[in-house]
């Protein structure tokens, strides 16, 4: 009884102090517990471009328009749209009943200002500029959309689902935000986000929006019904990854959402777990442009005849079933933007052929400054792989290991190599990241760019630009196997290879099999 | 009550020197918040226009201005990346890493002393041996092997506790209790190793001392006789025990990690990797006053057990 007491007043002390913590352990309804991919840095997906930040927006806010498991786009909070004028005048009219976490509607205003904002920042809003859009609201419910140039990607732009996507936020809090980064996290998404539980670095905090109109057709991926059937979603971060796989384990967590390539077999064997793949990713070697060796087109070539794409996936660490042996496209295989043209002369490694090439492009031994990631083991195994196959057709390779915070700095410097810049570095990109010509995070790059890399092919942004500009399917497709052939041609980076990650969740899940993708789709799953 | 005043004046500049050293340090390393947070796909002039927005294009004199006239008001400042203010990310993580230090701290007390007494009565004897044997292992086994060991042991296999996370005091004694069960294991079992050996140590020392020989012939029983020795062998063991709570204090950071214990140490390592200025700043600040603090409290527990000590 003492002891009771004396934890009492403790605990009473602490808390007047502002040093206990709220009560969060025993919440009531369906608890799901996720460990992300990373921890949340920062909350505004318009500013940052990591993953994450966009899997938080994706629960928090909604989009006009969302892809289905096909990556269709479907509409979402729109009711009805239509196009004339060659898919140059649009006109949308929101769905009844959307309204905000504060309570407030959704409005034409709050669209146009959050697609303004959006616009600015995104390659496939700056692309809708570049093609002259304007948004006009109608009344509160309708908006139009008037291009000055033909632009065959508005839907895809609406409802483009990787970093930046074009979420709808409230007019007042982005007015108040300025042309700073929004602080203040309302949205009409299906979750709400518990800024008073977040603690940054532990625990992020979601509760049901029990506001949340969901639409009437099934959901599928991210279109559809989104109404979330979990009451509380806490993302709980490990950085460890032995203490998330522990956790799992134990039943203390749901799901992982991003497993280290090292234990997916591990968890295989687990028969209380089930392991599924989140979609693809492809490795990619990105290649300073500014700077010799690979300001020289045929050196970049040299480097992709060299290259051997079971090599680095195997090198990554994923399973034998979770990489493919070769992929031709830049734009991932099996999705929508998947073609092999221009990829022939490229499809054996030939290190001959790769040393002839290299010979002819006048390469005189200088010094490749790779940046190799320590704190990403998949990342730095490609990235040692990569090393090898240079100095295999006859480069110098001086090797700079950092983590990846540090890399990330570095690579927007564009000093020469030897003054504190760099000439290459691994990476690693989502389907969704890449899989267009816009979207593409170097290839998307137009001349004139600032994207680390720096590439400039006056050719490929006009063909870019063709293949926005189509309408049909057909001329479309006509359109991106043009632009890929010329992508083959400046080998603005190298792709390393197509892999699929992997998610692992308790069997004891409803609905696992509704996960589509590298999105943790949060409001399918049920318990 | 002049040497409390003088050796509190005395941090002063300690701490000042330590803010300008922690101040240059972190911005001179390699690294940018801006580029942090926008990710990939953004481009230099969107990183430039971030750090515009987030004021860390400012020159370091003026940032460094702007930060110490806001503490010497009292402000810490926001996170860069969370916008959460300072204070409030410390006390989020004040309670795990308090009730950590103080748990272990605890447990290490209430065995390593009589441990290390015994040892040093038994000195040479088997018991020795194997109190030793245990603290030259527990000493050199790797923190982060333990805590897995643990984890696998007593989480997966035996359900007692939880592999991971903290619970808050206030929501109850036994759930806080079997969440700092295990980081306090892994972490106690170090400070009972050096305790252990710190205490035997000193206890060896003090046991051949003339006067404890004299309490001996005079037929005092071995229970009186230790704890007299124990009393004059205690100022080691005292500054050992404070050194080790600022330690703890200030951050664990493996079995933070390995226990995901939202604690001070973890907070420190996370905002150095974003470098997330404000709070590498304040908290290595504070971590500093911590250690300054249970200094002085370690100095002046001295008088307590040694009443010729004067300041």
């Amino acid at each position: 009884m003492r002891i009771r007491r004396f934890f009492t007043v403790a605990c009473m002390t602490l808390s007047t102090a502002g040093i206990c913590m709220p009560m969060t352990a025993f919440a009531d309804g369906k608890v799901f517990r996720m460990v992300p991919q990373a921890d949340l840095k920062f909350t505004d997906p318009i500013v940052s471009s990591n993953y994450v930040t966009r899997n938080f927006a994706l629960l928090v806010y909604d989009t006009l328009f969302a892809r289905d498991a096909a990556g269709i786009p479907r509409p979402q909070m729109v009711d009805k749209y239509r196009y004339f004028d060659g898919g140059k005048q649009w006109s949308f009219t929101l769905r009844p009943g959307l309204q905000f976490h504060d309570g407030s509607p959704v409005t034409s205003a709050d669209v146009i200002a959050s697609l303004e904002r959006w616009q600015a920042q995104d390659n496939y809003g700056r692309a809708m500029v570049a093609a002259g859009a304007q948004w006009r609201a109608v009344d509160k419910m309708t908006f139009t959309l008037a291009m000055k140039d033909p632009f065959g990607q508005v839907l895809e732009a609406l409802s483009k689902s990787t970093s930046l996507p074009a979420v709808i936020m409230p007019e007042r809090v982005i007015k108040a935000a300025g042309s700073g980064p929004v602080n203040e996290v309302v949205g009409s998404g299906p979750y709400k986000f518990k800024r008073d539980e977040w603690v940054s670095g532990s625990k992020v905090v979601f509760v049901r929006n029990t506001q949340y109109v969901g639409r009437s057709e099934p959901s599928s991926a991210l279109a559809g019904n989104r109404s979330a059937t979990i009451d509380r979603l806490e993302w709980i971060i490990l950085p460890d990854a032995n203490s998330a796989m522990a956790a799992l384990t134990n039943g203390e967590v749901d799901m992982i959402e991003q497993v280290p390539p090292d234990y997916i077999n591990l968890l295989r064997s687990d028969p209380n777990i089930k392991i599924g793949a989140t979609g693809a990713s492809q490795g990619a070697l990105v290649l300073n442009t500014l700077y010799r060796p690979f300001n020289n087109e045929k050196v970049r070539q040299a480097v992709l005849h060299a290259i051997d794409q079971a090599k680095f996936t195997t090198a990554m660490g994923y399973p034998a079933d979770m990489r493919m042996k070769y992929c031709a496209t830049f734009f991932i295989c099996g999705a929508p933007g998947d073609t092999s043209a221009g990829s022939e002369p490229f499809r054996t490694p030939d290190l001959a052929k790769a040393k002839q090439l290299l010979a002819d492009s006048g390469y005189k031994g200088e010094k490749v400054v790779m940046l190799l990631p320590s704190d990403y083991p998949s990342i730095n195994g490609a990235g040692l792989v990569a090393i090898q196959t240079l100095k295999d057709i006859g480069m110098k390779v001086e090797v700079q290991s950092m983590d990846w915070p540090t890399l990330v700095a570095r690579r927007t410097k564009k000093d020469k190599p030897e003054a504190g810049g760099w000439n290459a570095y691994p990476t690693v990109a989502s389907a969704q990241a890449i899989d267009s010509p816009l979207s593409n995070f170097v290839l998307g790059a137009a001349c004139g760019n600032t994207q680390p890399g720096w590439p400039c092919d006056k050719k490929l942004d006009e063909l870019r630009l063709e293949w926005t500009r189509q309408t049909d399917a057909t001329k479309r497709k006509t359109a991106l196997d043009n632009f890929q052939k010329q992508a083959y041609q400046s080998v603005l980076y190298i792709p390393l290879g197509q892999f699929s990650g992997a998610f692992a969740v308790r069997k004891t899940l409803k609905n696992i099999e509704r996960q589509v993708g590298d999105i943790p789709m949060l409001w399918v799953f049920d318990k | 009550m002049t040497y409390l005043l003088k050796r509190l004046l005395a941090t002063l500049p300690v701490m000042a020197v330590v803010a300008i050293i922690v101040f240059m340090l972190i911005h001179l390393s390699p690294g940018d918040p801006a580029a942090l947070i926008a990710g990939d796909s953004a481009t230099a002039d969107d990183i430039a226009h971030l750090r515009t927005q987030l004021g860390v294009d400012k020159p370091l004199w003026e940032q460094f201005a702007l930060w110490s006239g806001n503490l010497l008001r009292g402000n810490l400042g926001s996170s860069i990346f969370t916008q959460i203010p300072v204070t409030k990310l410390l006390a989020q993580r004040l309670e795990p890493s308090l009730s950590i230090a103080v748990l272990t701290m605890a447990v290490t007390v209430l065995l390593a002393i009589p441990l290390g007494t015994l040892a040093a009565y038994r000195a040479g004897s088997w018991i020795d041996r194997l109190i030793m044997l245990f603290a030259v292992l527990a000493f050199s086994v790797p923190v982060f092997l333990v805590g897995y060991l643990l984890i696998y042991g007593l989480a997966i296999k035996a359900h007692w506790f939880p592999t991971q996370g903290f619970v808050s005091l206030s929501q109850g004694v036994g759930p806080w209790l079997r969440s700092l069960t295990l980081p306090c294991i892994n972490l106690a079992l170090v400070y009972i190793a050096l305790i252990t050996r710190m205490t035997r140590a000193t206890v060896i020392e003090v046991l051949s001392e003339d006067y404890i020989r004299t309490a001996r012939a005079k037929g005092l029983g071995v229970i009186p006789v230790l704890l007299h020795a124990l009393r004059n062998a205690a100022i080691p063991i005292v500054t050992t025990v404070g050194v080790g709570m600022s330690l703890l204090i200030g951050g664990v950071v493996v079995t933070e990690t390995v226990f995901a214990i939202p604690g001070i140490g973890r907070l420190v390592v996370d905002a150095v990797q974003r470098h997330d200025y404000p709070v590498i700043q304040s908290v290595l600040l504070l971590s500093a006053g911590v250690y300054v603090l249970i200094n002085l409290l370690i100095d002046l527990s001295y008088r307590f057990f040694d009443p010729r000590i004067r300041y």
